[in-house]
């Protein structure tokens, strides 16, 4: 494994042994050395022999995977949930900062459609480089502003920045973030209120589609 | 015997989890259907992990029309957790599963709203006890000032057996807001931090009373299941350790038959009590 700096990201490559790379936004639960609870992560990029998570290390867990020395193990469960529905005309994505995680895989799945990509700074706008055909937007200026219409749009970020477009963008699907203790259904933590209802995000999600 | 922690596990998303157990313990169902608390409802912390689920669950009569079906095709036995916020709605949880297909019943007797144990306790069991015929279990808070006496107060209600601990409260804030990292703002602590505290629980609890004690609290590795054991359990549940390790009941089984076998017991119940030295206690109940 080894890990690359993408500005204040970083990019988590590990061997992917038997791993199935999934359908893109679904998740895989990475355990951190130290740490009594995997995280979950989705899949940035998936080679022959590699799988890719783009990580912000912010807290103990994300700094214990992303300080990982080369050689060393990290348990990896997945991929888990519920991905994206690829069979959609006119696609854009819109990401907003580690929101973009899934994006360089999705994209290369979609046959690199248009994407919309907002971040707090230039420096994490470094991570645009990772998806074909973006237009970045730098705070104060939103992602919201740079949605036209007439798009599929499949969107991942902060929530404020998903109830934003989900009221932009009928239809849209939403991949959401909670943190969670297992990924697989058992703990019942990643609960989220989405249009009134609590919805467990490793089941039900992480990806909802909204209904138009 | 290996089962599960009430609410660490659902057997229908994850029946290969629940295929590993000796038993599988429900969620607590309550009498009417529970969404839980507002996220965000679970964070780690140093030594263990907090959650505030809040009891989600589809209500009595949701569990036994739908639930409990499907649970029980699945092949474990399966021990029913109820949870209620009076003795009477205990009773009532326990006479609608009396008829039911269900191993044991296992009353969640430590939720943060009861305010005198030992008396509630004793109400509570007491009040399940006459409703049901079924093997019943009392899960017992450590977080009192006498878990013993808690214990023998279960006891002299008429409970078949303990299952100890469930967990206690605690706090964690955010790094850079220093607000509650959970929704409402304390939660319950599992984890290794509780491993002690379950061992001294236990302890206490198969002194008092001499009970069959399913233990609970921070098991990891076959060496804390053999711990719980020696201090008095004769079974015992994984909780938080699942969810980092979906195969820890057959790693846990694995290991603990290599701990027990290197210290010389035929079993891993050859060292049933063995931390309180000389012959047990004689039993006030016991269930086959």
């Amino acid at each position: 494994m080894r890990v690359e700096e993408i500005g204040p990201y970083r990019l988590l490559r590990l061997k992917r042994g038997r791993l199935e790379s999934g359908i893109p936004g679904q998740f895989f639960m990475l355990a951190p050395p130290g740490r009594l609870l995997p995280r979950p992560m989705s899949l940035c990029l998936a080679t022959r022999s590699e799988l890719g998570f783009l990580i912000d290390p912010v807290g103990p867990g994300t700094c214990a995977l992303t300080g990982v020395g080369r050689g060393e193990h990290v348990h990896v469960l997945g991929p888990l949930g519920n991905g994206f529905r690829l069979d959609v005309e006119r696609p854009l994505l819109v990401g907003g900062g580690i929101g973009i995680a899934p994006f360089p895989y999705l994209s290369e799945r979609l046959g690199r459609p248009p994407a919309v990509l907002g971040f707090r700074s230039r420096a994490y706008a470094e991570a645009a480089a990772l998806v074909p055909n973006a237009e970045v937007v730098i705070e104060p200026r939103l992602v919201t502003e740079a949605i036209g219409p007439g798009h599929a749009v499949l969107a991942c970020g902060p929530e404020p920045m998903l109830r934003a477009v989900a009221g932009l963008a009928p239809g849209a699907q939403l991949a959401w973030e909670a943190p969670m203790a297992c990924g697989y259904g058992a703990c019942y933590g990643c609960a989220v209120e989405i249009d009134g209802e609590l919805r467990r995000l490793c089941v039900d999600g992480p990806v909802l589609e909204r209904a138009a | 015997m290996i089962l599960n922690a009430s609410g660490c596990l659902d057997a229908l998303t994850a029946p290969d989890v629940a295929s590993q157990l000796d038993a599988f313990v429900t969620k607590t169902v309550t009498p009417l259907p529970r969404e839980g608390n507002q996220p965000v409802r679970i964070a780690e912390t140093d030594f263990g992990m907090l959650n505030s689920i809040g009891l989600a669950n589809p209500g009595i009569d949701g569990f036994v029309g739908d639930v409990l079906p499907r649970l029980l095709e699945l092949g474990p036995p399966v021990w029913v957790s109820v949870g209620g916020f009076a003795a009477h709605e205990y009773a009532e949880l326990c006479a609608r599963l009396d008829d039911q297909p269900v191993e044991a019943l296992e009353l969640n007797v430590s939720c943060p709203n009861v305010s005198s144990p030992e008396e509630e306790v004793e109400e509570i069991v007491a009040a399940a006890r006459a409703a049901t015929t079924k093997t019943l279990y009392a899960k017992l808070s450590p977080a009192v000032p006498d878990v013993g006496a808690a214990a023998a107060a279960a006891a002299r209600a008429g409970a078949d057996g303990l299952t100890l601990v469930n967990t206690i409260r605690g706090l964690a804030l955010d790094e850079r807001t220093l607000e509650p990292k959970l929704g409402p703002g304390v939660g319950g602590l599992s984890g290794p931090a509780l491993r002690p505290i379950a061992l001294a629980a236990v302890f206490a609890a198969y002194r008092e009373t001499g009970l069959p004690i399913v233990g609970v609290g921070g098991v990891e590795t076959g060496a804390h299941a053999l711990d719980l054991i020696a201090a008095g359990s004769s079974a015992f549940a994984l909780g938080t350790v699942l969810f980092a390790d979906p195969e820890a009941p057959a790693r846990v089984r694995e290991e603990l038959e290599r701990e027990a076998s290197a210290r010389g017991f035929a079993t891993p119940l050859g060292a049933y009590a063995a931390a309180h030295g000389g012959p047990p206690p004689a039993p006030l109940r016991r269930v086959a």
